[in-house]
């Protein structure tokens, strides 16, 4: 007999080793994530997978699931607490939704809209981020990158090219390429890798592509996020 | 400083490559020593160490990011940096930073991150995260060595020395000099002579015997979180791996702590036999010791009892001439960075990378230096693991509380006649501490550093105890003449600036609020500000991946729960009101169309609006 938890009161079953993010995925359990991606080991940065075991609050990504825990998901101060989250991220790069080609088809918005975020609420930090458009196939905007460093391991760890690192600290941290003048263009980066299709928001784009899909009519237009999951998943549709 | 022409950049790296080895876990002390040389990493420096060791070029640029005492470009051949702690400040660092500023012929004043370099290349003035000098403040740092004891007298000379271009080594020793201030001793300051008995008591009794006296002594680690150090060493000892590591965490980073600044000075050798005694107990070999780089003037000395121990038998090759015991010791340098005192992180650190905290589990005791068991403790508790393994574990019992076994080392500073390092008895009250250092008209105690609480008066019969008031040492004392949110702005902007940028709560929620806490003391703040600054601080807490974020906002919860008045008093009378002076941004717009009248302020359609 296999071993099971409680998700908001749902039995999840699950094998010895597995995250509660595991679990839930493989139970077909939406609960709300921006820096996991089970191709890769669980990352645990970006604090929007956050659940509540007892009043100890762990993201469900790092958390190994065991017998006859109860999780909660989905009360309203675990929410409060993602909006906050996913707030913070809003307002520390410039994301600006009606003119970004990702809209509709980006997971830092769906979650959003799930959490039911309707605005940024703190002060935006507006930092001076450029773009990086030296690639032949493929334009790098700063300004909507979260530090999930889903682009970090999937060069590091599935292209075996260690393109991107994460520099600095704390606000100051930010994403760096690795080629002699620090530009996309002069890396080993190619349009086929791993690393190009993995991004959640509109951080990195294909070139000489836009509104293929009228906005209305995107991915998380159509259905939110909790339903049809990752964008990575939907990419045919959605580029 | 001192760049001798003959020395080129790849010539150095190729030495210090040489003789330090091509680790690529050494990487960090390849920069320390590039950036000692060259004031800088220079890029070809960058590009030698990248080749040579196997990491990519932004992975040593990320490095050299990441910790606050590298840099990518050239500081001032005399680098300064003032230890920016509150007992720093309290004692007049801003005044005597403004007065160097002035004299060195500098414009403006240095902020986090943003150091003042002159033009000519001869000098460079910055802040520094609290120094550990707290007791005999205000501290500076020039090109790593710690100058203590600040007046205008000395920063005058010291202004003089900079522009005669005289080389450190002919600067007056007393700046240099440091003093170990100890107020009162315990059990484990009484008596720092060693010969070795702990390790010959290990040797006669055996590893067993050594762990149940640990054990019987109830040893919880000193560096704040309590962890039964025998558990620690059981785990460790027991976990399946090739190898096992020793670390002892000096990166004493927790502001107002510098206690063990004092026991690696006059208690080095009992700090390494635990070190030694842990060794044999859960079968390593090899040992590091990572050293603040605010102590780096403690290198050579360190480096000195490590000899003499080698000759003597007592750390090497078969120790004391026991066949298989074999074990040695590295020391390590930081770099600046106080998430580095946090054991999963200062393990990346030693490893060449940036600190930045692992996911737990796995624990270090399991998988820690190069994913092997390790033990990381504390300096104070592989001294006091010394002790208990020569004189039992009943010895360390005799004091101290049911839970909270022993004595406890702090470190004095803030507010009182007699600032510096006094042992107690787990148990005794803050009040006493209070009355032994000669503190008066106390309104408040910050215990346990800037991620620690908060003390009132109404606190000061509760006691230094794990079950109570547990502390890494930190004892920061204000009396009744200071602004309390003075100390508050200095920890919020130390939180911002140590953040590690991993997770969003701490990376975001730091910086959010610091800007709010500036907001306030700005007079710009209002009820609103307040119940943000609640608001974040509880996000923090909840969500932030490590215990740096859960509680670098401790302070200013705890503050506007304690002392709620120091917020009141500055806060501006609306509900809300803005930071942003929107009539002032009119000003350009008001120019090109040449226009002043009332019209043209906001302040005046507001008023007809109103």
């Amino acid at each position: 007999m296999s071993k099971t938890f409680k998700l908001d009161g749902r039995e999840i079953p699950f094998e010895t080793g597995q995250t509660i993010m595991d679990a839930a995925l493989a139970a077909g359990v939406y609960i709300p994530h921006l820096c996991h991606n089970p191709e890769f080991a669980p990352h645990g940065s970006c604090r929007v997978c956050l659940v509540d075991i007892g009043g100890r609050q762990v993201s469900a990504c790092t958390a190994a699931a065991s017998e006859g825990m109860e999780v909660d998901s989905c009360s309203e101060s675990i929410q409060e607490t993602r909006r906050a989250i996913l707030q913070m991220l809003f307002v520390e790069g410039n994301h600006v939704c009606p003119a970004c080609e990702k809209s509709g088809a980006c997971q830092l918005q769906a979650v959003a809209y799930y959490t039911g975020m309707l605005a940024p609420h703190f002060t935006h930090f507006f930092p001076r981020r450029p773009v990086d458009a030296s690639h032949s196939d493929v334009i790098i905007d700063f300004n909507r990158c979260i530090l999930c460093e889903l682009c970090v391991r999937a060069s590091r760890d599935h292209d075996g090219k260690r393109v991107f690192a994460i520099s600095g600290r704390g606000l100051d941290s930010h994403l760096v390429i690795d080629s002699p003048s620090g530009l996309l263009g002069d890396s080993s980066f190619a349009a086929g890798d791993k690393a190009a299709h993995v991004c959640p928001t509109g951080a990195i784009l294909p070139k000489g592509r836009g509104y293929e899909t009228p906005i209305g009519e995107r991915l998380y237009d159509r259905e939110p996020i909790s339903i049809v999951g990752d964008v990575r998943a939907h990419e045919e549709e959605v580029v | 400083m001192n760049v001798s022409a003959a020395v080129t950049v790849e010539g150095f790296v190729a030495e210090s490559l040489a003789t330090h080895g091509r680790d690529p876990r050494h990487l960090l002390q390849h920069l320390i020593r590039v950036q000692q040389r060259f004031s800088y990493v220079p890029d070809a420096a960058v590009e030698a160490l990248s080749a040579a060791l196997d990491v990519t070029r932004t992975q040593v640029r990320a490095a050299i990011a990441f910790y606050a005492f590298l840099h990518e470009r050239p500081r001032g051949a005399f680098e300064i940096r003032f230890s920016d702690n509150i007992t720093d400040r309290m004692l007049g660092s801003r005044r005597l930073i403004r007065l160097l500023i002035e004299r060195l012929g500098l414009m403006g004043l240095p902020a986090w991150g943003r150091d003042l370099i002159r033009s000519d290349g001869r000098v460079s003035v910055g802040l520094a995260s609290c120094t550990g000098m707290c007791d005999q403040g205000p501290a500076l740092l020039i090109n790593g060595q710690a100058v203590t004891n600040l007046d205008a007298q000395r920063v005058d000379r010291i202004a003089d020395l900079v522009q005669e271009g005289i080389p450190l080594d002919r600067w007056p020793g007393e700046f240099f000099r440091v003093e170990n201030n100890i107020r009162r001793r315990g059990l484990l300051l009484g008596n720092p002579a060693t010969d070795g008995a702990a390790l010959r008591r290990l040797l006669d009794e055996g590893a067993d015997a050594a762990l149940a006296e640990v054990e019987r002594s109830g040893l919880r680690g000193r560096g704040g979180a309590g962890f039964t150090t025998a558990l620690k060493w059981r785990f460790c000892r027991e976990a399946p791996g090739t190898d096992r590591y020793v670390v002892c965490n000096a990166d004493e980073g927790e502001p107002g702590t510098f206690k063990d600044r004092v026991l690696l000075t006059d208690y080095a050798d009992l700090v390494i036999e635990g070190m030694t005694v842990c060794a044999g107990v859960i079968g390593a070999r090899r040992g590091f010791l990572y050293l603040r780089g605010e102590y780096l003037y403690l290198l050579p000395h360190l480096e000195s009892v490590l000899q003499r121990r080698r000759a003597e038998g007592l750390l090497g090759a078969r120790i004391l001439g026991r066949d298989g015991f074999d074990f040695d010791i590295e020391i390590h340098l930081g770099a600046g960075a106080y998430i580095c005192g946090e054991e999963s992180a200062l393990i990346e650190s030693l490893e060449g990378k940036r600190g930045v905290t692992r996911k737990r589990p796995p624990f270090p005791v399991t998988s820690g230096f190069d994913d092997q068991p390790t033990v990381v403790n504390n300096v104070e508790t592989f001294l006091a693991a010394a002790r208990v393994v020569q004189w039992g574990g009943y010895w360390l019992r005799g004091e101290g509380t049911d839970q909270s076994a022993g004595s406890k080392i702090l470190s004095v500073s803030g507010d009182c006649a007699r600032p510096g390092i006094y042992e107690y008895p787990f148990g005794t009250p803050v009040h006493r501490v209070l009355s032994d250092c000669g503190a008066e008209n106390t309104q408040a105690v910050q215990i346990s550093g800037a991620a620690g609480a908060t003390l009132s008066p109404a606190d000061f019969d509760r006691i230094i105890a794990f079950e109570d008031l547990p502390t890494a040492g930190s004892f920061m004392i204000f009396d009744d003449s200071r602004d309390l949110l003075d100390m508050v702005r200095n920890f919020a902007a130390f939180f911002a600036h140590e953040s590690c940028g991993f997770c969003t709560p701490c990376r975001v929620g730091g910086a959010l609020l610091r800007n709010l806490v500036e907001k306030v003391v700005a007079g710009q703040g209002s009820e609103y500000d307040l119940s943000e600054i609640r608001h974040i601080g509880a996000v923090m807490r909840q969500a932030s991946y490590c215990g740096l974020g859960h509680t670098a906002p401790n302070h200013v919860l705890n503050t506007l729960d304690k002392f709620p008045s120091i917020y009141r008093r500055r806060l501006a009378r609306e509900a809300h009101t803005p930071s942003f002076d929107l009539d002032a941004a009119l000003s350009e717009a008001r120019g090109i169309a040449g226009r002043n009248d009332p019209g043209a302020h906001i302040h005046a359609l507001s008023g007809e609006t109103a």
